[in-house]
């Protein structure tokens, strides 16, 4: 399959990325590894007019220590997000997700910020993201915001970037000793989640939920109820609760809830594990 | 645009549409068919090939993407006639059926143990979990990436 033309710029810079984007119009699209992009290409359901290649940007490939937070630079691909010493340390479970995501081949290519940025609810690390409470530095023409993940992922494959701006930065608060797990459910290797639940927990609990609605989503029912001071098992009674499921191939939208509610407790129960 | 990258040891310039892929490049440009087109949709491994001593699935990138880079392909991994220690373990091991895999497999595999150059039978069968079999001969390739492991000169 071959995808429609394009014109193809390289971006020498952050800056210059900006630029060409805010040149380029709407139809523009960055790309770095391209492993959410050149699909949706090559099977024709995206046709960028101007693809922006910030794949080369290596200044932003990195895993840093910012003090009570990691920080992740944008292009940081999955490969090395997974083999990061700092996160094993201080955010185990997003350097765990990293190493879940596709097949090796996948993550050699594959970026945490073009996850990110692709906002696709059936992706792991945006549940990961939301587990961890992360933050995206994202910077635009008019200079630097952040924004909160669970304020990012609005619509399906729709997040809060403006068209002209760029994913720098994925900020982590440490969770060292948090007691935390990954639970994904599928039917064959290297397979989408037909369900996923991330959770942390450190006093307060976060869970992220993998393909359970338009957009990731936090368990927000099941966290109040964990607040409230529900057991593990009440808890995960509410893992569907006002969200709505998709239906496809692999499971009807009861199904998904089914297994929802038995990842989020086998979820909670492993992170206890680790305390 | 103007490309050029180093293919199985050997420099290449061409001119191409930023739209080409680069198993597309290899195996059309270059005449380089050793690689294979399986699903093409980054699923089945057939297309694998190293992009700076990576691997990669060739149907989803860019030629352009690998500007610059060193690129290696089946035919890129033995001496002369003297086969990879990897391809020696695959023919000892009988790890093919009809083949069609082969050439990505081979190449993941030779990927895998430069990352992890002992790995157990679990981390082999994860490590290949990027590459189908359409034959299911999946015992004797696992097979031949052990025996490879034991071979001293296969992790190069």
């Amino acid at each position: 399959m071959i995808p429609a033309a394009f014109d193809y710029q390289r971006a020498g810079s952050i800056d210059d990325a900006i630029h060409l984007l805010s040149e380029g119009g709407e139809d523009a699209k960055l790309i770095a590894g391209g492993h959410s992009l050149l699909p949706l290409m090559k099977l024709r359901l995206a046709a960028p007019t101007l693809l922006i290649d910030i794949g080369r940007l290596q200044d932003l490939s990195y895993v840093r220590d910012a003090g009570d937070a990691v920080a992740v630079g944008a292009l940081t691909r999955h490969h090395d997000v997974h083999r990061s010493e700092l996160l094993a340390r201080e955010a185990p479970l997003l350097a765990h997700v990293a190493g879940e995501i596709g097949d090796p081949q996948v993550r050699h290519r594959g970026t945490i910020g073009g996850s990110l940025a692709h906002g696709d609810p059936a992706s792991d690390l945006p549940a990961a993201c939301l587990a961890l409470g992360a933050s995206f530095t994202l910077l635009g023409p008019g200079g630097e915001r952040s924004v909160a993940a669970t304020e990012f992922f609005l619509g399906f494959l729709e997040t809060a970037l403006a068209p002209e701006e760029v994913l720098a930065e994925i900020v982590i608060p440490k969770a060292a000793g948090a007691g935390w797990s990954f639970q994904k459910f599928n039917r064959r290797a290297q397979d989408w989640a037909i369900v996923g639940v991330a959770a942390v927990r450190n006093g307060s609990t976060g869970i992220g939920l993998v393909n359970m609605g338009s957009t990731p989503l936090r368990a927000g029912a099941v966290e109040s109820a964990l607040a409230a001071g529900a057991s593990i098992e009440e808890a995960a009674t509410h893992a569907s609760d006002g969200l709505d499921p998709p239906a496809d191939l692999n499971a009807s939208p009861e199904y998904r809830r089914h297994l929802a509610e038995v990842l989020v407790r086998r979820a909670l129960q492993e992170a206890d594990g680790r305390h | 645009m103007h490309i050029s990258m180093t293919v199985n040891g050997e420099g290449r310039d061409d001119d191409v549409e930023p739209r080409l892929l680069l198993v597309h490049y290899l195996r059309e440009t270059l005449g380089l068919t050793g690689t294979n087109i399986g699903c093409d949709t980054t699923s089945c491994g057939a297309c694998t090939v190293h992009l700076d001593g990576e691997s990669v699935k060739s149907c989803t990138v860019l030629a352009v993407q690998a500007d610059g880079t060193d690129i290696t392909t089946i035919e890129g991994l033995a001496d002369g006639d003297r086969l990879h220690p990897m391809q020696e373990a695959f023919r000892e091991n009988h790890g093919l059926q009809c083949g069609y895999c082969t050439p990505g497999m081979v190449m993941a595999a030779v990927s895998l143990l430069k990352e992890n150059p002992d790995p157990t039978e679990a981390e082999v069968r994860m490590g290949l979990e990027g590459n189908l079999c359409r034959c299911t001969g999946y015992h004797n390739i696992v097979k031949a990436v052990l025996a490879a492991a034991k071979t001293p000169s296969t992790v190069s």
